[in-house]
């Protein structure tokens, strides 16, 4: 990475730009929160907002626009495993125990009396 | 015995062990949330209904902006040393830790009104994942202050003896601490907003 006197000069003005876009994005979400949208839309615009700024936050502030291919690597291998740990959640849809059986009432059959 | 590769990088890797060993880290930290994030969705889908509006979303703003801003002057800290500022550097790295400072007074405020109202994590299933992220989110905080205040005390030695190491150690610092910024970015939309 860069790391000589002026190229860090350079870098701070990235940061400032960073700086003043997250404080943008937090009043966009917390506005927007504001509208009662259904469920699925507020979590989309929320998620989609959120990952913006993480995605600012790592990229400029953690210097992973410009870094090593050991740490992609690293990352690549934990985005694999987070993904696994977000789908979890739909394995339980899978998951029968527990829930009622509904059984089709047998049809009443006249017997006579 | 000296850890070796703390200022110059390993040729194989191309990074200083450190850099590699707190990124190794974080991706554990990604884990740890990650987890609890996905217990989170299940508590959610699984609930008849989820409670809404039940957090002070004025606190929680304030606090993402303080959040926010103490990353910017952590990464600034660093940037400082960069350029050999020492002063500069010092200035920076004290604002970032009242920063989070007030983001605990802020947290603290937040809780004594869930305690005084009796809302607390067996009152519900949205108080009980509200106060286990949080809760983990705030040692997460507490841990940074702990060490930015060793770089503030007898850490600082250091830079008369090896700057470039003393900078490598105040970049991985920042690492972490954008990472706590990064989890509450997410965390705070989840548990106030939706």
């Amino acid at each position: 990475m860069h790391s000589d006197p002026e190229s860090i000069r350079k870098s701070v003005r990235s940061y400032i730009t960073v700086f003043v876009l997250l404080m943008i994005f937090t009043i966009i979400t917390v506005a927007v929160s504001r509208f009662h949208f259904g469920v699925p839309i507020a979590i989309t615009v929320a998620l989609v907002i959120a990952s913006i700024k993480g995605s600012m936050v790592a990229g400029v502030f953690m210097h992973l626009s410009y870094e090593r291919k050991w740490i992609y690597g690293a990352l690549i291998l934990t985005a694999v495993g987070f993904l696994i740990l977000m789908s979890v959640p739909s394995f339980t849809m899978m998951d029968h125990i527990g829930t009622p059986i509904h059984v089709e009432a047998p049809a009443a059959e006249h017997t006579g009396h | 015995m000296n850890i070796p590769y703390t200022v110059e990088e390993r040729p194989d890797s191309g990074l200083t062990n450190g850099k590699l060993g707190i990124w190794l880290f974080l991706a554990s930290e990604v884990m740890l949330f990650g987890a609890l994030f996905s217990t989170y969705i299940i508590l959610r889908m699984g609930a008849p209904e989820w409670p809404h509006g039940e957090l002070n979303v004025v606190l929680g703003t304030i606090n993402t902006i303080i959040l926010i801003g103490s990353s910017m002057t952590m990464v600034m800290a660093w940037a400082s040393l960069k350029m050999h500022d020492w002063s500069k550097h010092r200035l920076y790295l004290i604002a970032t830790v009242v920063l989070a400072l007030v983001f605990l007074v802020n947290k603290y405020f937040e809780y004594a009104a869930h305690y005084a109202t009796g809302e607390l994590p067996d009152k519900s299933t949205f108080l009980a994942i509200y106060f286990t992220l949080t809760g983990l989110h705030g040692l997460h905080i507490l841990g940074g202050i702990i060490v930015m205040a060793y770089f503030l005390g007898p850490g600082a030695k250091l830079y008369k003896k090896n700057p470039e190491q003393f900078t490598n150690r105040i970049e991985y610092t920042g690492l972490y601490w954008h990472f706590v910024d990064l989890v509450w970015i997410f965390l705070f939309p989840v548990l106030y907003l939706l």
